[in-house]
């Protein structure tokens, strides 16, 4: 349809030009019927009043921000000050995601160099390996994680059977357990991305190198790593973003003591409060923050792809 | 009643050559968990050739939430609460059920058949009723337990042990009867008094977990839970050394129902359901599978013996008064949600 312009152009054929609008259609209306709606949904109901018990009156109105930001006091009638518990419930969130995707990428890199630097036949094997437990349902694996941790569970058994403790530690309902319960979660999102990007890693140029005299912790850090760096972002990403609106990990391993995002928006739908328009606030402050991040690290990376 | 055994009889039979292929009608309901034994539900479609679809919630309000989000029109039966029977209603998520309609109606114990949260039992009938306490394993704490101490100021050895239902009206009644205070108080010093023991309670509290409440005490994770009387029953069935309280101070009772929904799609089997279970040894079963007591007259003959002596369902002389969960106005309910949410925080 619109022709010219790409007379002069590289490599690009222009084969489907007259009906790349159609082609592209499918894409078009599911990305319209499944991100932007629901999306846009979220938007509106944010802005609208609440009604008693669940459900939203069509009244334009600022009080589900008002109530994120603002702290009015238990009777909701004293003057605005800061509001920290909803800000509380988002840093504890943000810091036990970070938390968990640290530990994935601590035990997710090596994971994943390894697989990569197995011959090319054992590798698929690896990954496969690596799959298996996805195959069962997250509640299922959550709950099962729960009782290797528990105080009379295999961990604490084996750890007092071997004489390293004398006391069963304590885990199940702590911050410890949820990042467990996350970073078990969610590891095979950061191997698969640092295993594809580790596997086109052109390893000569560690030959090179070590050839040069370069000691290996100089390798990894300044060679390895910066060639790898876009599957490391990626997998910290596909960690990091669902882990921030978990909450099943929180609620059987942390033993739902705290809110976190997760919990905390599933109370405005599901608990008592039904509060709608609080809980699609919640999710479009949820939703705009991590916009943020993941605008941050595109710009990043483009400025070290362009540098 | 003769006639209806016949032609149920008949239809039992009828389904048996023409059905198993498929059957005839349809029944959605939207039940609680772990709450119905299966052979009930076989029975019913088999007597009546009708397929069930049955999907489950763990709170009342999740009910509400789901049938206020759109899943009306899709289910024809539900199971709320005393309270939850009442806020239904008001919402209009009810149908009513014609004089008449229901031929087990009599079948109701006098004391059920006229309930406050629903008059003259125009929505529901009686599915379950019981108690909300809590249970204190003995290994753990040998001491006096018919006190609500043991939840919001507990001694020593019970202190981090305690597992409380993640469930907002529970608590927070649980918590006025430990203070003495009305359960919807506008009384500003009483709801400020409320909110503080709370916080101070909950340095005592390992988790809070309903679909666990059970599991957590068998196995030993949670020396003390707050849990309904027949899951108490249940954990004790399954080898936990616990004992259900009924403190001096108060308990919770409480009546599940089973409501006719409005625009039910299969209405006039949702109607046979509720006739169903108002015999009495279908409500029976139920009675005898989830621990707690039937709303119907002539279960007794049906009755596992066992449970006319469980410790769970016979509160001892010195108990306090047995108490339903209060619907409170939205105001008041508004400081309420401030509360727990303040506590959850």
């Amino acid at each position: 349809m619109a022709g010219g312009g790409t007379a002069g152009g590289g490599p690009r054929t222009d084969t489907y030009a007259p009906v790349r609008l159609w082609l592209l259609l499918p894409a078009w209306v599911s990305l319209t019927i499944l991100v932007l709606a629901p999306v846009s949904m979220m938007l509106v109901y944010s802005f609208l009043t609440k009604e008693f018990r669940g459900g939203v009156i069509w009244e334009f109105s600022l009080s589900a921000y008002d109530q994120f930001f603002c702290n009015r006091g238990l009777f909701g009638d004293e003057p605005c000050s800061i509001e920290w518990t909803y800000l509380l419930i988002f840093w504890r969130s943000i810091w036990q995601a970070g938390a968990a995707t640290l530990l994935s990428l601590a035990i997710g890199f090596p994971t994943a160099y390894f697989i990569a630097t197995r011959p090319a036949r054992q590798r698929a094997l690896w990954v496969f390996l690596i799959t298996i437990p996805y195959w069962v349902n997250l509640l299922i694996r959550t709950v099962s994680m729960k009782f290797l941790l528990r105080d009379q569970g295999p961990l604490n058994d084996a750890l007092l059977g071997l004489g390293i403790l004398s006391e069963p530690l304590s885990i199940v309902n702590t911050n410890l357990a949820v990042q467990l319960g996350l970073f078990y979660s969610y590891l095979p999102f950061m191997v698969l991305p640092i295993y594809a990007a580790v596997e086109r890693y052109n390893f000569s140029l560690s030959e090179a190198a070590a050839d040069l005299y370069a000691p290996r912790w100089v390798i990894l850090r300044r060679i390895v790593i910066p060639a790898v760096k876009p599957g490391i972002v990626a997998g910290c990403i596909l960690v990091f973003v669902p882990s921030l609106g978990s909450f099943l990990a929180p609620d059987l391993l942390g033993g739902a003591k705290t809110f976190m995002i997760g919990s905390l928006i599933e109370e405005q739908f599901k608990g008592n409060a039904g509060n709608w328009p609080f809980g699609a606030a919640a999710s479009m402050i949820l939703l705009t923050m991590v916009l943020i991040l993941l605008l941050i690290f595109a710009r990043q990376q483009a400025r070290a792809g362009n540098g | 009643m003769k006639k209806l055994l016949h032609t149920t009889a008949l239809a039992a039979a009828l389904g048996l050559t023409a059905g198993a292929v498929m059957a005839e009608g349809k029944l959605v309901i939207y039940h609680w968990f772990e709450y119905i034994p299966q052979e009930l539900l076989d029975k019913f479609a088999a007597e009546n050739d009708v397929e069930i679809v049955m999907d489950t919630y763990d709170s009342n309000e999740a009910l509400l939430a789901a049938l206020k989000a759109g899943a009306i029109g899709t289910y024809d039966v539900a199971v709320p609460g005393d309270y939850m029977v009442k806020i239904m209603a008001g919402e209009g998520l009810l149908d009513t059920i014609a004089e008449g309609e229901l031929a087990n109606k009599g079948n109701i114990q006098p004391e059920w058949a006229d309930p406050s949260f629903d008059p003259g039992r125009a929505h529901s009938i009686p599915y379950q009723w019981g108690s909300t306490s809590f249970a204190v394993n003995r290994d753990a704490y040998k001491g006096d337990i018919g006190t609500t101490d043991i939840l919001f100021n507990p001694p020593a050895e019970l202190s981090g042990k305690i597992n409380m239902l993640d469930s907002q009206g529970e608590v927070l009644a649980m918590a006025a009867l430990h203070m003495g205070i009305p359960q919807c108080s506008q009384d500003r010093e009483q709801l400020k008094a409320l909110n503080a023991m709370l916080q101070d309670a909950k340095a005592h509290w390992a988790s809070f977990n309903s679909d666990t409440a059970k599991e957590v005490l068998v196995s030993g994770d949670a020396a003390v839970g707050q849990i309904y009387d027949g899951f108490a029953a249940k954990a004790r069935a399954e080898g936990a050394n616990i004992e259900y309280a009924f403190p001096k101070q108060g308990y919770i009772v409480w009546m599940d129902n089973v409501v006719l929904l409005k625009d039910a799609p299969n209405r006039d089997n949702a109607i046979k359901f509720m006739d169903f279970l108002l015999e009495p040894e279908n409500i029976a079963a139920v009675t005898n599978y989830a621990r707690y007591n039937a709303g119907v007259s002539g279960v007794e003959p049906y009755l596992d013996p066992t449970l006319a002596t469980q410790p769970e369902s016979n509160p001892p002389a010195d108990a306090g008064a047995g108490v339903f969960i209060e619907v409170c106005d939205q105001a008041t309910q508004e400081v309420y949600d401030q509360i727990w949410t303040n506590l959850k925080k």
